[in-house]
């Protein structure tokens, strides 16, 4: 993997949570959401990079291999996940930027083909930091962004990443909402999914 | 006792290619099972506790065995293990130390009787609060290379009144062990130390 992908990927760490309970209530089937996350080499780093196609074309890879693992620890097929999100963290010799050209310009289309669909824009966050920075994930419904129940986070962190000179980069997805979720809005029954929004 | 409720159930494997040096032919991996359970116990002094390890026992047997799910289902490319728990701020650090008879025994009986003494860990925290499991090799406690720990936690727990408990298990060394000491191929795997 390492050798023949454009990413040097020194670790893959993926994450599932499932929530069976919350404030004495059962949640039944519980809610499960699931993280897949890279460490890598950063190849701009230490230095101005202008064309930073090179991150770019990473991002691209480990979106589809990020998604796959993501779904695989889920453990359901891809066109049940409900809802995603996607973020970076820069290691310290790098730039905010470097995480812009993994996760925007390539990185979404082979999440939505291991989905099937995926009409909404997919919700990110950024950050530089170091060793064990927390990455809060955002999340959002899928195919239409404005679904309430569905908007969320997962925190992702590791303890020995980001090195200086290394990229984390995450996908989250999940087959849920919020656990009690009760705070009105579009509720997913109701949506069309055509534009991404509604 | 009352039942053991478990709010969050989370599960964290890493696969590490290499750390810097030559990529490792088959990556070694690390799992992590946590739990985050009520804790009865909470709020008071209690005197007797003992009775609470036998609850936790099919919560300690589900997380062995979604350990080995999790690293690909056969329980025998597992090599190294380890445990711990941190008790959130109204209980004490002895509800923590109710952890090692199920947790452990749970997932010796799931890997088929490994021999070595399942290192542990635990301490009180807050919601956040990070804990560093030890991990050493299944079957002798002696070997160098499968020294190793694990850092778990979640943002949200434990609170207060509830426990996270942590299973681990390795499989295999650390990505670049290079510091002598008896290895791996070399045990005799009977008093659970060499």
């Amino acid at each position: 993997m390492t050798a023949t992908g454009k990413a040097k990927i020194r670790k893959l760490v993926t994450f599932v949570e499932e929530t069976r309970n919350e404030m004495g209530r059962a949640i039944d089937p519980p809610t499960r959401r699931a993280a897949a996350v890279a460490v890598i080499e950063n190849p701009c780093a230490g230095k101005f990079v202008e064309d930073l196609s090179e991150l770019i074309d990473i991002g691209e890879e480990l979106g589809g291999l990020l998604t796959e693992r993501a779904v695989v620890a889920l453990g359901i097929p891809g066109t049940s996940v409900e809802s995603y999100g996607k973020a970076a963290a820069v290691g310290e010799n790098g730039e905010l930027e470097h995480a812009a050209a993994i996760l925007h310009p390539k990185l979404g289309a082979p999440v939505r083909k291991t989905l099937g669909k995926g009409a909404a824009l997919i919700p990110s966050s950024k950050k530089r930091g170091g060793l064990g920075v927390a990455l809060d994930i955002p999340l959002g419904h899928k195919d239409a962004a404005f679904v309430r129940s569905h908007f969320d986070g997962m925190e992702v962190r590791i303890n020995d990443a980001p090195r200086a000179n290394e990229i984390m980069v995450a996908v989250a997805v999940t087959d849920s909402g919020r656990p009690l979720a009760r705070v009105g809005g579009l509720k997913k029954e109701e949506i069309k999914g055509e534009d991404g929004l509604r | 006792m009352p039942e053991v409720r478990v709010r969050k159930f989370v599960t964290v494997v890493e696969e590490i290619f290499h750390e810097g040096g030559p990529s490792a032919k088959v990556p070694p991996r690390r799992a992590a099972a946590l739990a985050i359970i009520a804790n009865p116990l909470a709020g008071s002094y209690v005197a007797d506790i003992a009775g609470f390890m036998d609850d936790l026992k099919p919560l300690g047997l589900e997380m062995a065995k979604a350990l080995v799910a999790a690293l690909g289902g056969n329980s025998h490319v597992v090599e190294g293990y380890g445990k711990g728990a941190i008790v959130g701020a109204a209980g004490e650090l002895e509800h923590g130390a109710l952890w090692h008879v199920p947790g452990g025994y749970a997932m010796r009986e799931i890997l088929g009787g490994a021999k070595a003494i399942v290192a542990s860990s635990k301490k009180v925290g807050g919601p956040g609060a990070r804990l560093d499991i030890p991990i050493t090799h299944i079957n002798a406690s002696y070997v160098r290379s499968h020294f190793d720990s694990m850092e778990v936690g979640l943002a949200e727990a434990p609170r207060a009144d509830e426990i996270l408990l942590a299973l681990v298990m390795t499989t295999g060394p650390r990505v670049h062990a290079r510091v002598g000491g008896l290895k791996a191929s070399e045990i005799k795997g009977e008093d659970g130390l060499r």
